[in-house]
């Protein structure tokens, strides 16, 4: 089947063949994590490494970050749990393991569900996520059971700079600290990202915007992993909450602003592919980037459920994947609008201004999200060149005590805050409360393109603003 | 001689097939040791294997009841 038409510019420039692997990956295709479901199988639990903005101690399942789990999986109940995910989300496409600890420091349980897997649903994408270490040695491995997406998260390239984030590593039968073990640890990271590209493998390289350790460190880092031959970068802001127990969180090392996570990944981004739809999941997420439905496939529910046809599954996930890839393409369906109304000349981005617009959405790309039941907005942006979406604000992304959980104060304050900037928000419906106090901050709620496509509404509306002379700059700001 | 493994242990796996004795086993709440099979990795490694990787302080233990890796030897923060 052919690669489905691409959506946003850097997929623009892709070729047919990396399309093809790219376009049923949520992470790696933002036009794919619309309507293709991921599986994270936390096998994974031994670390050989610390990293200072994780701690392995607390697992809340309220909480949402990387590292964190609430029920760890045999291989057999891996297996298990594919199926019935398979059942019911046969959008599922890619099977993960990501930890809770490093995958390649649990070999013989990862080799072993990726073993059983390529037999039993060898349709589904398999990936990792790794810190690198013991990289190297897997590579050949990896690529025996068909895994053609790794992600290695490098956070720099300079051991000084690793010294300050990874404060041990195991290696070779003994514990490194400080500067030795970051020449370690970053050495096995820079040959594994070679050997996978040697390998013709796609490597995402997740990157922590770590203000004051890495932030001016990061592009440096964008341009050494663009020329060893890394498929796209993902900068993600460091998550340091002193109630997580970790060493940032405890010695109170500032998150960066969503200002400083846009404008490293605009610096990264003119060089090379950059990810903007992360949502920096859980080791056992499941479903949608922006939605988690893992409590629905607790250990409890695999006990009981009896043995599912894997088959039988496949064939369902097959015939959702043709059905996602027939909407994607069918052109009544207007999903990929050619926005001519904003294709200009150079001269109109001079002229006309940009336009933020926040998104409420759970999924097929479309506008189908009831305000007071959005987990997250997308933030896109609209100029007069094209649409495109900027970052992710999660209203519910920590565990910020029970007391506050569903305080909907807490909640409208946070969203005010995220949407800072945004002049519309756009969504299925909302109420009348909310509704005032987003006015009153400035930014326009609107539920008229209920169940509309994301990127036309977008469209509609800013040639809507730009024909009312909203968007027209002033001739001294063209002149700046 | 023998090391063990106390309450604080997260049930990480990462000492386990490390061990060179096989001593080390899952058990609840926590991993244990058997205490006759532990060779502190005399004759098989410079470093005990499961104190070398235990990602928490104080969790392992030597035969005279001290923490192989005490508090604020691996995370860096203050005891």
């Amino acid at each position: 089947m052919p690669p489905a038409p691409p959506h946003s510019t850097c997929e623009n420039q892709e070729s047919t063949s990396i399309q093809d692997r790219i376009h049923n990956h949520p992470c790696y295709s933002e036009k794919a994590h619309h309507h293709y479901a991921r599986l994270h199988l936390a096998v994974a639990p031994a670390c050989n490494i610390q990293c200072n903005y994780c701690n392995r101690k607390y697992q809340c399942a309220n909480e949402s970050r990387p590292g964190v789990v609430s029920e760890l999986l045999t291989p057999a109940q891996a297996l298990k749990k594919t199926l019935l995910v398979s059942e019911k989300l046969p959008q599922l496409s890619v099977v993960g393991i990501a930890g809770p600890g490093d995958p390649l420091a649990n070999p013989q349980r990862v080799f072993s569900v990726f073993k059983t897997l390529a037999t039993q649903a060898p349709d589904l994408r398999l990936c990792i996520s790794t810190n690198g270490l013991a990289l190297p040695e897997w590579v050949d491995e990896l690529a025996r059971y068909s895994v053609e997406h790794v992600t290695v998260t490098i956070n720099c390239i300079d051991p000084e700079i690793g010294a300050q984030i990874y404060p041990w590593i195991f290696w070779k039968n003994r514990r490194y600290k400080g500067i030795k073990a970051a020449e370690i640890l970053l050495a096995q990271q820079q040959k594994g990202l070679k050997m996978l590209v040697e390998r013709g493998m796609l490597v995402k390289v997740n990157s922590i915007l770590i203000p004051g350790i890495n932030d001016h460190h990061l592009p440096e880092v964008n341009r050494f992993i663009k020329q060893t031959g890394a498929f796209l970068h993902n900068i993600t802001p460091l998550i340091a909450k002193a109630e997580h127990g970790t060493y940032y969180g405890l010695t109170r090392q500032r998150e960066p602003s969503p200002e400083e996570l846009l404008t490293v990944r605009q610096i990264c981004g003119e060089n090379m592919n950059v990810m903007h739809h992360c949502r920096q999941c859980r080791a056992d997420a499941v479903g949608l980037l922006g939605e988690d439905r893992n409590a629905e496939f607790t250990l409890a529910d695999l006990d009981n459920h009896p043995d599912i046809d894997h088959q039988a599954v496949m064939q369902k996930r097959m015939l959702a994947k043709t059905q996602i890839q027939a909407a994607l393409t069918n052109p009544t369906a207007n999903y990929h609008i050619p926005l001519s109304s904003l294709k200009t000349s150079k001269n109109s981005l001079k002229k006309y201004r940009s336009l933020l617009v926040a998104v409420a959405t759970r999924g097929q790309g479309l506008i189908n999200e009831h305000f007071g039941h959005a987990k997250e907005f997308l933030i896109y942006e609209a100029s007069a060149q094209e649409i495109k979406l900027l970052r992710v604000h999660k209203t519910q992304l920590y565990c910020t005590g029970q007391q506050e959980c569903d305080e909907a104060e807490t909640r409208m304050h946070n969203i005010l805050q995220g949407l800072a900037g945004c002049e519309l928000l756009l969504c299925a419906k909302i109420g009348y409360a909310p509704w005032k106090q987003l006015e009153a901050a400035g930014i326009q709620p609107n539920s008229e393109y209920a169940m509309v496509p994301i990127t036309q509404a977008i469209a509609n509306i800013y040639a809507e603003f730009k024909q009312a002379g909203k968007l027209t700059l002033s001739s001294q700001q063209q002149a700046s | 001689m023998a090391f063990s493994i106390i309450d604080s242990c997260i049930n990480c796996w990462a000492c386990q097939p490390l061990c060179p004795t096989h001593a080390i086993y899952e058990a609840q709440p926590h991993f244990l040791i058997t205490a006759s099979q532990c060779t502190e990795c005399a004759g098989h490694y410079a470093d005990p294997q499961c104190a070398s990787i235990c990602p928490v302080e104080g969790a392992i233990l030597d035969s005279t009841g001290h923490a192989l890796n005490p508090l604020g030897s691996l995370t860096g923060l203050p005891a």
